[in-house]
């Protein structure tokens, strides 16, 4: 199949995906240097506050904006599962609650514990350097 | 003394004299890594449009793209280098969040397949999932019970 490598490359869209989702990485770096929270309270932090803002429809425009400058950010799995999760109650009512946000998101986790649980077997231990 | 052992020293004396630079710094790095790594998944998701997949179909392969290859540079310790140098930079997308699976997982390899790698892959991914999903379920519901999402208020 042919594909257009002008609009693969369009610097506008690329611009924007490279300065939003900057943007979203110093906000946590700001939290990293400048308060006490530890990186796994930070990521539950983004996760949490990407579905809240999904949730209200805010975070659908900097989708729109940016596209996976705001996807790629943990922020966008938030709003992901949020996104899937009304998806779910438009169809399936209550249930869809519980089964739209890990649909939607079931690419992603299954990856992450394939792929995680693979390149730890291949991993070798650290060598301590003296 | 030779000349570039001064500038080192020198260096050290101007990060202990000015308490603002290394946060700028970190805050550059972190941007520009960030921005970089949020711009490889623009075009995995160009190609992904090009080649005909929607929207939702094109995300996912960008997220399972993005967490392979992270995955695997942790596993072969070059993710952690490029973490103590960008901070924020690669902690923040998707690849923090593979990186956070295969990190306490090889540190724990010794206790084991199952309860060593397999239990301690979710050290911090765990978290990230409870309030992740249960935080998508909570949302769901309150638009179940207003049916609206609140567009409005912006």
């Amino acid at each position: 199949m042919d594909i257009n490598w002008a609009n693969v490359f369009d610097w506008m869209v690329l611009l924007k995906c490279f300065v939003t989702g900057g943007i979203i990485c110093i906000i946590g770096q700001v939290l990293i240097d400048k308060t006490k929270l530890t990186p796994a309270k930070i990521l539950v932090i983004f996760v949490t506050t990407g579905a809240i803002l999904g949730g209200l429809g805010i975070y659908q425009y900097l989708v729109d904006f940016a596209g996976a400058g705001a996807t790629v950010p943990l922020t966008g799995f938030g709003y992901n599962l949020a996104k899937g999760a009304i998806e779910g109650i438009e169809q399936y009512g209550l249930i869809g609650a519980f089964t739209g946000g890990v649909k939607a998101a079931a690419g992603g986790i299954a990856a992450a514990v394939f792929f995680g649980y693979l390149a730890s077997l291949i991993s070798k231990p650290k060598m301590k350097k003296q | 003394m030779d000349p570039l052992e001064t500038k080192q020293t020198y260096q050290d004396y101007v990060d202990k004299k000015s308490p603002n630079s290394p946060i700028l710094k970190n805050c550059f790095n972190a941007f520009w890594v960030g921005g970089l790594i949020c711009t490889i998944g623009q075009v995995i998701l160009n190609i992904c449009k090009e080649r005909g997949f929607d929207t939702q179909l094109s995300g996912t392969i960008v997220s399972i793209i993005l967490i392979g290859i992270s995955a695997f540079l942790t596993g072969l310790n070059v993710f952690n280098k490029i973490g103590k140098f960008a901070g924020a930079g690669s902690l923040i997308p998707i690849t923090g969040f593979a990186n956070s699976i295969v990190s306490p997982a090889m540190e724990y390899k010794s206790e084991g397949y199952v309860m060593g790698v397999g239990g301690k892959m979710f050290t911090v991914a765990g978290p990230v999932l409870v309030f992740g999903i249960s935080a998508s379920i909570i949302v769901g519901m309150i638009y179940l019970i207003f049916h609206t999402q609140s567009v409005t208020l912006v």
